[in-house]
């Protein structure tokens, strides 16, 4: 089996910062002078990539090489910024790589944006057609499809009505629909399905698993894991412009994951802290959260553990108590914890300083980000609070095919994630 | 020789030709044109839009394709004709001055339609793959729309003066093909231009009413002075109008000036082509 990609050593640079104002005559002159032999260079020499010799430039893909099979579904991953974008572009050949090469074996067709080509003042039908034809697809091929399309994406009232009295919503359905009706043997799809609302997702979602049955060779870019654990054969992992990891969706998941959380925080230093509250003593020094793994982390899978630690060092011996107040990003009050509630550590030796930590066996939380409010207080005065800061430290959460079926509950139906046990009766 | 000796002769590597190659640097300008002739409905179909859009926000809307080189005809009329008294070759001024305005309006139209079509077509250009010379072929498209109305006039006007077709006619195509071609060649490479140095559009205009200045159109060739015409004859539009005014009034054909515009034609074409292949690597990347 011979692969339908081929990527050799592709680098894609680009050219950033905007030239030097010019202050002195003879600068402006200088400037003069390079723009007409620049000018000159461009009207004998054209192109070439765009970027010259002194210029600052930042390399967007590097050296990047991998083979796809046909009918591989290959997922791509990253941070946002890593490459994955540039390089469908390149694939795509909406923009020229730098050096290196590419072999493709088949026609591409690319979803990189939906609605590509459509005109506010043209018609449903008329952008179908238009649409159509700038993605490659005959004007014989779209006539046979029109129905099919006009069905998928549920306008079938307003096909003739000019697109800018379109909702939002029709206007991404309409042009999701064109772009899943292309028959291309290549496949190449960038965080398009992200928009449209659930209903929608689903729909798109069944038809990329349609494509891939059917044995088409898909490239999926990506930041719900959930849906490329479930849709990818395999997956690419991209890091600053190089690849960083190539295999089993899940292992590389997994080590995107591993190496998401080093790149955050999960300490704060609280000792000069602003958002300590009136009347507090500095007695917090620092807060740590970690997740198991042993080195402090801002960032957690759905479920994991969670332990957050608070250093402290008190002006004379204390029997700490310790309350957090997690929050979500809006502010909203989720739940609190302490040990003065179950008191803990009430008959312990007086402090003076130390470390007390709160352990979670599995955080039930969706995906987002969330705040913790620290209390801290001493057994032998447990009315009133000696240190609170608010907004001490936040943590993200981030998704996981916990249930294994690459679905989660939607983020907008709550916070917190938790499951039940379901039976069905009846004949 | 030994039959063991070839014992386990490798399979050659089957030889696959890769549709296409993405490679720094890449591209001929016959595979650039070859794309193009592939993508051929596409241009159809931008030139479709471009026309569909024009006259879907106007009142007059087909009429301009009238009214312009009509209305410009006028004003010259009576600038130059009545005013100035500028010869006409014989001909009534109103039809001398019309035959040389419609292709005039043409080439105005196609180059500063050509020259700002990239920009206008943002998001096509860093969102799908097609072969950009698509774009400002559809703008000349475009023009050559207006062109045949306003020929349809013409030939009305021809009639009116009761100017008979000759056996001038049999030169039209070819003259035609090369006012195109000429069209195509500078708009498409200020297309490309455009895209770097937003300074063409300013220009532009200033340069194109020069340019109608120094090509005959609203005066015959013979209203240069001799040991001057030379130089108007480096104009490619000089040969090509005053062949169209000879193909249509039944004058003498110059045939120097429309073989050095055949010549100059082909090379702006060339190196048009060639000058936006190189340009356009970086479109999606500076546009």
């Amino acid at each position: 089996m011979q692969p339908i990609i081929r990527v050799q050593n592709l680098s894609k640079r680009y050219r950033i910062g905007s030239h030097e104002p010019y202050h002195t005559l003879r600068e402006s002159i200088i400037r003069a002078a390079s723009v007409s032999a620049r000018l000159a260079r461009t009207m004998l020499g054209g192109g070439g990539d765009g970027v010259r010799k002194n210029d600052h430039h930042v390399w967007a893909l590097r050296d990047v090489s991998f083979d796809v099979m046909s009918g591989e579904v290959l997922g791509l991953i990253g941070r946002n910024g890593a490459g994955k974008s540039t390089l469908l572009k390149v694939l795509s050949r909406i923009t020229e790589p730098s050096a290196g090469r590419a072999e493709i074996y088949g026609r591409i067709g690319s979803l990189l944006e939906v609605g590509t080509g459509f005109h506010a003042e043209l018609t449903g039908r008329e952008n179908i057609y238009l649409s159509g034809v700038l993605l490659g697809m005959r004007r014989a091929e779209i006539h046979r499809k029109f129905d099919e399309i006009v069905a998928f994406a549920e306008v079938e009232k307003f096909i003739d009505t000019p697109v800018k009295h379109y909702s939002s919503g029709m206007h991404v359905r309409l042009g999701f629909a064109v772009t899943a009706h292309l028959e291309p043997e290549i496949l190449l799809v960038d965080e398009v399905l992200a928009v449209g609302d659930v209903a929608f997702q689903k729909k798109c979602m069944g038809k990329m698993g349609e494509v891939a049955r059917a044995g088409r060779t898909i490239i999926f870019v990506s930041h719900n894991m959930a849906s490329i654990e479930a849709l990818c054969d395999s997956c690419l992992l991209i890091n600053g412009g190089r690849l960083e990891a190539r295999g089993e969706p899940t292992q590389v998941v997994m080590r995107y994951m591993t190496s998401e959380l080093r790149a955050h925080n999960g300490v704060r230093s609280l000792a000069g802290d602003q958002g300590r509250s009136a009347g507090s003593t500095p007695i917090m020094r620092s807060v740590s959260l970690d997740a198991g793994e042993g080195i402090p982390t801002g960032v957690l899978r759905m479920g994991s553990p969670l332990a957050v630690g608070v250093e402290f060092a008190a002006p004379g011996p204390v029997r700490p108590i310790l309350g957090l107040g997690l929050r979500t990003a809006d502010g909203a009050p989720l739940f609190a914890v302490s040990n003065r509630f179950t008191n803990e550590g009430w008959d312990g030796e007086g402090k003076k300083s130390g470390k007390i930590a709160c352990s979670f066996e599995r955080l039930p939380l969706m995906p987002g980000t969330y705040l913790l409010d620290l209390f801290f207080g001493d057994f032998g005065e447990p009315s009133r609070d000696l240190d609170v800061i608010r907004e001490a430290i936040s943590f993200e959460v981030v998704p996981a095919d916990l249930l294994g079926t690459g679905r989660l509950p939607h983020a907008g139906d709550g916070p917190i994630f938790w499951t039940g046990q379901w039976t069905v009766t009846g004949s | 020789m030994e039959a063991s000796a070839c014992e386990s002769v490798a399979a050659a590597p089957e030889t696959r030709v890769p549709s296409f190659v993405i490679e720094a640097r890449r591209g001929s300008l016959w595979v650039g044109l070859g794309e193009l002739w592939t993508h051929r409905e596409l241009l159809y179909f931008l030139a479709w839009r471009d026309v569909k859009l024009r006259y879907r926000q106007t009142a007059l809307g087909v009429l301009w394709a009238v009214l312009q080189p009509f209305l410009m005809m006028v004003v010259f009329t009576v600038l130059f004709g009545r005013l100035a008294h500028i010869p006409s070759d014989d001909l009534p001024y109103p039809i001398f001055a019309f035959v040389g305005l419609v292709p005039w309006q043409f080439f105005q139209n196609a180059v500063s339609q050509s020259s700002a079509s990239l920009i206008g077509n943002v998001q096509l250009v860093t969102k799908v793959y097609f072969p950009r010379m698509a774009i400002p072929g559809a703008a000349v498209g475009t023009a050559l729309v207006d062109f045949a109305i306003s020929s349809a006039i013409l030939f009305a006007m021809m009639a009116f003066y009761g100017i008979a077709p000759c056996a001038g006619i049999a030169m039209l195509p070819v003259l035609i093909t090369m006012l195109a071609l000429f069209a195509g060649a500078v708009g498409m490479w200020l297309a490309g231009m455009n895209v770097k140095y937003r300074d063409v559009k300013y220009v532009l205009p200033f340069v194109l009413q020069l340019w109608m200045f120094a090509t005959p159109v609203i005066y015959p060739t013979n209203f240069v002075p001799a040991q001057w015409r030379w130089i108007l004859m480096l104009n490619p539009l000089a040969g090509i109008i005053g062949g169209l005014r000879s193909a249509l009034l039944g004058k003498t054909f110059d045939w120097p000036a429309i073989g050095i515009a055949a010549v100059l034609t082909l090379g702006a074409a060339v190196y048009a082509v060639w000058s936006f292949r190189r340009m356009e690597r970086s479109f999606a990347d500076v546009i």
